[in-house]
């Protein structure tokens, strides 16, 4: 969806601020926040493309005057709602009054360290062959999906190049809306900074993005 | 002003909404309130940058590692021990005297944990998502790097799950160097591209 999160060429939002000796966390809250969405996560109820898509779908306004933790935190009472283990009576109440769906598995402490040292990786075996070879010139769809897409707006009907063929990997835009896996070829898509901005682009400027292959075509 | 009790968090409704929600999932039974300390714990005392530097310095005297690192980055990590959760599937790209490279997620957030830790606040920040794609040199520029004009830049969009980690180049005068001391000069904005290494002092 084209939404507050396609940020890629926005303008207004000011310098970056780096900050010198950065803490991990910058209050309590963010630790909780942390670790609360992991565990939530944990439950296996919904997937990490389901998760990012329900921080888009946050109001612009909300989105941009929130912390990265606090949209985290936002979106994630939406995914506890849209499954069934906590309900508005008990956010409003701030205890649990209601029942629970009951979750596919709870993570209990003792088995943190093998779980994140695990990961969840999302590549998967594809029989059909890759459609495009390194080297190729390809031209990004111009579309604009209503759902959860992974191509940004900035690089829609661009012309580039393949420079690596990677992997199958899970579709992220059917696996947020629970439409299953569908894994896809991804390729690495560089694209000349002038195709991508025109005039006055930085000549010295090549920008890549990582590719599903239904979002290619040949060029 | 003074204070004669600590109600730090009835001055911060967002920490009440956390604390409240993490206290209803405790509650339900859906989380075990000791596994948020272990999460907290692992990303900050265990996994952070020093992992990244570590990769970076044997790369920097291990020629074979590099080749490694180069043909399958996601081995070549885990061989030092560094997996897991946001590093399931890492490339590592090289700085070289003619390109600069510099990483960006502008969709979300997407950084490599396994090696770098949490992201810093300004990288999930919308000026830096918004401007490395179109303004690197100036991006850089409020990080107080200036690149020469015949730098080629290159800006990778880690749109999908494959996570990024930039090996700059090795200082100047550190031949004789340990891998331990070479890591030192590794800072984390290097291995994301808004920094070089350390010179050596």
């Amino acid at each position: 969806m084209n939404g507050p999160q396609d940020l890629g060429g926005q303008m207004g939002f000011g310098p970056v601020a780096p900050e010198k000796d950065e803490p991990c966390f910058h209050a309590a809250w963010e630790r909780r926040a942390l670790g609360v969405t992991l565990c939530a996560g944990a439950m296996g109820a919904w997937t990490i493309d389901e998760s990012r898509h329900a921080r888009e779908l946050l109001h612009p306004a909300d989105y941009y005057g929130s912390s990265y933790y606090e949209i985290w935190i936002k979106a994630l009472e939406t995914l506890l709602k849209r499954h069934g283990f906590v309900s508005d009576r008990d956010l409003a109440a701030g205890k649990a009054v209601d029942p629970a769906a009951t979750p596919k598995r709870v993570l209990k402490a003792e088995n943190v360290p093998a779980v994140l040292a695990k990961g969840g990786p999302c590549d998967r075996p594809i029989a059909a062959p890759a459609r495009f070879k390194a080297g190729e010139m390809v031209r990004t769809k111009n579309f604009h999906p209503t759902g959860h897409t992974r191509l940004p707006r900035y690089a829609r009907g661009k012309q580039g190049t393949i420079e690596a063929v990677r992997a199958g990997f899970v579709f992220p835009d059917t696996n947020a809306h629970g439409q299953g896996e569908n894994p896809q070829w991804v390729y690495t898509v560089v694209f000349d900074g002038a195709e991508i901005w025109g005039e006055g682009a930085d000549p010295t400027l090549t920008v890549s993005i990582d590719a599903w292959e239904s979002y290619l075509e040949p060029a | 002003m003074s204070h004669d009790h600590n109600h730090d968090n009835e001055l911060d409704p967002f920490a009440a909404r956390v604390r409240a929600l993490e206290t209803i999932l405790t509650q339900k039974g859906l989380i075990d309130p000791a596994a948020i300390d272990v999460i907290v714990d692992t990303y900050e005392t265990k996994i952070g940058p020093r992992n990244g530097a570590k990769v970076v310095a044997k790369a920097w005297v291990e020629p074979d590692f590099a080749v490694l690192l180069i043909r399958d980055a996601t081995a070549a990590i885990g061989s030092l021990g560094y997996t897991g959760r946001q590093g399931e599937h890492m490339q590592a790209v090289f700085n070289t005297a003619d390109t600069h490279n510099l990483v960006v997620c502008t969709l979300c957030s997407c950084y490599p944990w396994s090696v770098l830790g949490l992201p810093p606040v300004w990288y999930k920040a919308p000026p830096y998502r918004s401007r490395a794609v179109i303004d690197p040199r100036g991006v850089l520029g409020e990080f107080g790097l200036t690149l020469p004009a015949t730098t080629k830049i290159r800006v990778w969009d880690s749109t999908a799950e494959l996570r990024y980690l930039v090996v700059p180049m090795r200082p100047k005068g550190t031949d004789s160097w340990s891998e331990e001391r070479l890591a030192d000069l590794v800072t984390r904005d290097a291995m994301i591209g808004t920094g070089l290494a350390r010179e050596p002092a």
